[in-house]
């Protein structure tokens, strides 16, 4: 920036009567930067701008996912007698729609059940998705528990981890009755209590300080108020 | 003729010093004999036809001053001991240009859609001409890709060619050893089968599990909260598109610091001793202990 050429800006004209020296050489009066460093800070501006109207928005389409929840979506499974108490039914559903095959989870439903301190009426709908790296997990009748073929974690009744590498309960589904049909609807994560949070990936924990260390994204449904 | 010839006088092997003609040259035995036969036509044409790629190549360099880079490049010394453990960069090198050029000729049949990925990749299996054996080029590469690019990453640490002045490149190939990764881990999920479906889903919740940003990566990966038909769009954009470009850019400054710095003796290899004996300085005979 502080070549020759800058130094000597000017000096011929201050040679002459009506022009003063420049002082110091390469700027005149009132100026903070020689010419040269104001086209160079300039063009550089310019093209940093023509940069950015290029990059920010091919950016901002790639993030833009992140931020977008898509259309709350609720299927019905089939009528309300269709459900126990003691054992699970397992029904197929669609999560993702327009990829086919692909989109479609397994949930296990049954009725809350008053011996397990559940509120009575409603629809427990446990997710197959296991809670290490979602695998899909199995409903063992005999044993009663989630199994994982994948790591071997291992889920009681109620969908708690008991064993294995996951880190929190299976996830649930929000139910809801309507003309005598179960309905499920967006998936939500749950805590070692059982209480609903906002859904997370599975290897994520839940509850306490881990709602700040894994925060919940734009894309989820907020949790069914318990 | 001798193929010695077709190669430009400025990409041939310099001579070592003392050898060859050089500028004294040998100078012809007999100048005043019989003068040389005119040659004929066919004779001339032949010569021309021999001399035809030459002129090209002669051409070419003329304006790029090209052969003075590669003579530098592909003459260059190497150290002593160098073995076959420095050819496992050529080797990658030389499986992505294989991925790359099956992969050009995949990309032609494969549809990257939810719905059809499936029926093209079994269309290319079972149909198209060679589509099994180049499909399976391209899958079984990539893990040869995957593993030499391990050896390669090996060979450079234990023969500590890591240090100065080459850390950077170390740094590059770091780069290049996630790039590639990432190569293996997009291309996984393009046949969009079961065992690619459930792989990527691993994958991307291991991704997941990285605290505070971990969350947003992997719904950028899925483009959303689950693994749906952008998905593979976005996998097969950064597999095609995006990665392949930056592994070209940053192989070109990985081999141009190979060059530039060249390689390093294995640590087997002593330093060459100076021949004439050092003069022993009085400070260190006394400090040996010996007589004197």
């Amino acid at each position: 920036m502080s070549d020759e050429a800058d130094k000597q800006n000017g000096a011929e004209a201050g040679r002459r009567a009506d022009y003063p020296e420049p002082d110091p050489p390469g700027y005149f009066e009132g100026e903070s930067m020689t010419r040269r460093r104001a086209f160079t800070v300039a063009v550089q501006g310019l093209g940093g701008i023509a940069g950015a109207a290029i990059v920010l928005p091919a950016v901002g389409f790639a993030v833009a996912p992140i931020f977008h929840r898509g259309k709350e979506r609720w299927e019905a499974i089939g009528p309300v007698s269709d459900f126990v108490e003691d054992t699970y039914r397992q029904v197929v559903f669609t999560e993702t729609v327009s990829i086919g095959d692909a989109g479609k989870t397994t949930a296990y439903i049954r009725r809350s059940s008053k011996k397990l301190g559940e509120e009575p009426g409603q629809f427990v709908a446990v997710s197959n998705r296991c809670a290490h790296l979602g695998c899909p997990v199995r409903f063992v009748e005999a044993a009663g528990n989630f199994i994982c073929p994948c790591h071997g974690g291992v889920y009681d009744f109620q969908g708690r981890r008991i064993g294995g590498p996951p880190v929190r309960p299976l996830d649930h589904f929000q139910t809801r009755v309507r003309n005598g049909q179960v309905e499920v609807g967006p998936r939500y994560s749950v805590t070692s209590q059982l209480e609903p949070v906002r859904a997370r990936d599975p290897g994520e924990f839940t509850g306490g300080i881990w709602e700040y260390l894994y925060p919940p994204r734009p894309s989820t449904f907020p949790p069914p108020s318990s | 003729m001798k193929l010695d010839s077709l190669i430009p006088a400025p990409l041939r092997k310099p001579a070592k010093p003392g050898e060859g003609n050089g500028a004294k040259g040998a100078a012809p035995t007999d100048l005043k004999s019989s003068p040389p036969e005119r040659p004929s036509d066919a004779q001339r044409l032949k010569e021309r036809a021999v001399d035809a790629p030459v002129d090209v190549l002669a051409w070419v360099d003329q304006r790029t001053a090209a052969s003075g880079f590669l003579t530098g490049m592909l003459y260059r010394k190497v150290p002593k001991g160098t073995n076959w453990f420095y050819t496992l960069g050529s080797a990658t090198l030389v499986a992505f240009v294989s991925q790359a050029l099956t992969g050009v000729f995949l990309a032609m049949f494969y549809t990257p859609s939810a719905t059809q990925a499936y029926a093209s990749i079994a269309h290319i299996n079972n149909d198209v001409f060679l589509g099994q054996f180049v499909h399976g080029m391209h899958k079984w590469g990539s893990s040869v890709m995957v593993i030499l690019v391990f050896l390669h990453m090996g060979r450079t640490f234990f023969f500590g060619a890591y240090k100065y002045p080459r850390e950077l490149n170390w740094v590059i190939g770091v780069v290049l050893l996630i790039l590639t990764m990432t190569m293996a881990f997009t291309g996984y999920l393009l046949p969009f089968d079961q065992r690619s479906y459930w792989a990527s889903i691993v994958g991307i919740n291991i991704n997941g599990t990285g605290p505070v940003i971990g969350p947003y990566l992997s719904d950028f990966l899925r483009a959303g909260p689950e693994l749906g038909a952008t998905t593979l769009s976005r996998f097969y954009a950064i597999h095609m598109l995006l990665v392949p470009g930056a592994i070209i850019a940053l192989i070109g400054a990985h081999l141009y610091l190979v060059v530039k710095l060249g390689t390093t003796a294995p640590p087997w290899m002593k330093a060459n001793k100076p021949k004439a004996a050092t003069p022993v300085s009085p400070l260190n005979a006394s400090s040996n202990g010996d007589a004197g």
